[in-house]
């Protein structure tokens, strides 16, 4: 049954590229964002049986389960925001900002690359195969490059260029890596699938030197995809670049998916006591990625660039998590890095909107001419910098304990310094931003875009002040799979 | 034989990284590709038949006539001859070339392969071309070349894995190749438009996007 969250969006994306009627093509995507979400959720939380599900090389265990639901969760926001989106976009025909004329790109590619979107990120958590991961990894870089090049101008297409070579650059070091988990898994025997349920079959030793390489290339590989300094370049430009949508979506969702196939890989490890070896990596690309984004996140002069740098943060942070033991607060931090990242980028696609300016020198006074998109904004930078009583802070406290009690004293203070370096460059720009003389006379938009917002907000609010006990559940199940808080 | 079509790849090798035409390093990876295409046929193998056949003659296909043909349909579409100002000259190139043939065999003999394999050669020589490809990417700075660059990494990560691994799920082999052939075609396609848009493809002039230099962006 779970396939079908990898069939629906598939085939409704096939069908957005050939609908004509603006309308019915909207529809058709927020409906099947509806369904999506509604079923994710449903598997999550309630796992039918608590088995897990099996079909040649899918399966449904805890970690997909709840990664599914974190990203098809935001792809609904999305979705609605992506509605109203197009709508605006289809009235105004051809408008100037930043000096360029530009067009966009036909809305029906647009949504059938959308849909498309959500069904490879579907199979990439579906997938128990190695390669079939790999594949569906890959086919994300292609199929979201269209999203970043909607409008059609210099820059977009710059950022386009640089997220496709490099992205396909790095997926194809993880090939090597993949090649190297055969080769490692070669010893038990001809016709040994490189799937996670037979690598993770009792008495199956792979062997160690070539898993390491593996997951070196691995991690080097996917970790380009998922953001990780110093292989982030692509990042910032693509996301500020991007329609607003879009950003939301490659930082939410695809920067998960990247990550939960290297912790696909770390599973393994795990089971051949490697998982030291792959703390340590884990580690040094966290600190370098929460270290090189405190620096550009202070003094960026672009706010989409500022919320990237913020996401390359948060996936230091989800690696710092795991370094440090807790894949618990790596789970929680995940969930909520995507709900509030989700909100900030509808945000600032309003605010964009209003303002008509990526820089942050040119907004000034938010709160006075778009009172809602003040608010949503400043406490959706105070959330995401970790603030109680939102999620992120729960989550980013859990992992803070578990690295006092890493045994390395230097582990949590450098952690801490760096998340109060971040916090002040985030809040100082959000202040600058929504207080003060406005810089237009008046605001534009309605308060219906900025409701997907709001939404994503509360459920970071949820995740920070209760806890029912089936997402307990579905938390730590899926930290379970990773060696749990051990 | 397989020792052969390994020399091969190691002179089309050197060749690829000493040609600034482009028409050239296309003519280079389509050879490439029919002689990566061809290995199956020499593996004393567990696959034989119409599926060894049906792998060879996708491969052929893709590697040495689809691609080649579309990258050079590019090529005369954007109309660029010749990389103008590659970041490392010819000469150079092919001496990096010679370092990484040696670098991969340093690491290949760090790395025994842990069963028989038909040729020693195939782990050093795999590696050497995907460095290749990846020397090619940052060496060169027309977009059609980086393609090109991209494809030569492609191929030695599939030499790798067809000459050791043939045993793995053919569906997830052809899925491989199958998204390698799209993403060509993205990329293709995005070379189109910057063509289009910017009226020449080289890539070291798309510097729009900085962290530190707005003010330069702005008057771009």
């Amino acid at each position: 049954m779970a396939i079908l969250l990898f069939l629906a969006p598939f085939a409704a994306g096939l069908a957005a590229f050939v609908i004509k009627n603006d309308r019915l093509r909207r529809r058709l995507l927020f409906t099947v964002a509806c369904a999506h979400a509604a079923f994710a959720l449903y598997l999550c939380l309630f796992p039918p049986g608590g088995e897990d599900y099996r079909w040649l090389w899918f399966g449904f265990d805890a970690l997909s389960r709840y990664f599914t639901a974190v990203f098809s969760l935001l792809f609904l926001c999305a979705s609605f925001y992506a509605v109203i989106y197009l709508k605006g976009e289809k009235s105004r025909p051809c408008e100037k900002e930043e000096d360029l004329l530009f067009h966009n790109a036909p809305e029906a590619a647009f949504t059938g690359c959308l849909l498309v979107f959500l069904a490879c990120m579907s199979l990439l958590a579906l997938s128990r195969h190695f390669g079939l991961i790999w594949i569906a990894m890959e086919a994300t870089t292609l199929v979201s490059a269209p999203l970043i090049y909607f409008h059609r101008q210099r820059s977009s297409l710059e950022a386009t260029w640089k997220y496709l070579l490099i992205c396909s650059v790095g997926i194809a070091l993880a090939l090597f890596g993949n090649l190297f988990l055969a080769v490692s898994a070669s010893g038990q025997g001809p016709g040994m699938e490189i799937s996670i349920d037979s690598l993770l079959g009792p008495g199956v030793r792979l062997d160690p030197l070539w898993l390491k390489a593996g997951f070196i290339f691995v991690l080097v590989g996917y970790g380009t995809k998922m953001g990780l300094a110093p292989m982030h370049t692509w990042l910032p430009d693509a996301h500020s670049e991007a329609p607003s949508v879009a950003s939301a979506l490659l930082s939410g969702a695809l920067l998960n998916c990247a990550f939960l196939a290297i912790l696909r890989f770390y599973q393994l490890c795990l089971a051949n006591g490697l998982g030291s070896f792959c703390r340590e990596l884990f580690l040094i690309f966290g600190i370098l990625s929460m270290a090189v984004a405190a620096v550009f996140i202070i003094g960026q002069s672009d706010y989409k660039r500022l919320l990237a740098y913020s996401s390359v943060e948060h996936m230091g942070i989800l690696c710092f998590a795991v370094a440090v033991g807790t894949a618990y607060g790596s789970m929680l931090q995940a969930a909520n890095h995507s709900f509030l990242k989700g909100a900030l980028f509808i945000c600032a696609g309003n605010i964009l909107a209003g303002f008509r300016s990526k820089r942050i020198a040119d907004v000034r006074g938010i709160a006075h001419i778009m009172p809602w998109a003040g608010v949503l904004w400043f406490t959706g930078i105070l959330a995401i910098c970790g603030m109680p009583p939102f999620g992120a802070f729960l989550s980013e406290w859990i992992i803070l304990k578990a690295a006092f009690s890493a045994g390395n004293l230097l582990l949590p203070v450098v952690y801490l310094f760096l998340l109060g370096v971040i916090f002040i460059g985030m809040t100082g720009t959000g202040i600058r931003m929504t207080f003060g003389v406005p810089s237009i006379p008046e605001g534009g938009k309605s308060f219906l875009s900025l409701f997907p917002a709001l939404i994503l907000l509360l459920l970071s609010l949820f995740l920070g002040i209760y806890m029912p006990a089936a997402l307990e559940g579905a938390v730590s199940g899926a930290a379970a799979l990773l060696g749990g808080e051990g | 034989m397989v020792d052969g079509i390994l020399m091969l790849l190691v002179l089309l090798n050197l060749f690829s990284l000493g040609s600034t035409r482009i028409s050239a390093s296309i003519r280079v990876v389509a050879y490439q590709g029919a002689a990566i295409g061809l290995v199956p046929l020499f593996l004393p193998g567990k696959i034989t038949g119409g599926i060894l056949a049906a792998i060879v003659l996708v491969t052929l296909l893709v590697k040495a006539v689809i691609l080649p043909w579309f990258l050079r349909y590019a090529q005369k579409r954007v109309n660029v001859r010749r990389e103008e100002k590659p970041f490392v000259g010819a000469s150079t190139s092919i001496l990096f070339g010679v370092a990484a043939l040696g670098t991969a065999f340093f690491i290949s003999s760090r790395l025994p392969i842990p069963f028989a394999v038909v040729s020693p050669f195939i782990v050093p020589v795999a590696l050497s071309v995907s460095l290749t490809g990846f020397f090619i990417i940052i060496s060169r700075a027309e977009a059609l070349s980086q393609v090109v660059g991209y494809l030569i990494l492609e191929n030695g990560i599939y030499l790798f894995g067809i000459a050791l691994l043939l045993e793995q799920p053919l569906l997830v082999e052809l899925g491989m190749l199958l998204d390698v052939f799209v993403g060509i075609f993205v990329m293709g396609i995005t070379v189109f438009h910057i063509s289009r848009e910017f009226e020449h493809t080289d890539t070291s002039r798309l510097s729009g996007l900085a962290d530190w230099l707005p003010e330069v962006r702005r008057n771009e």
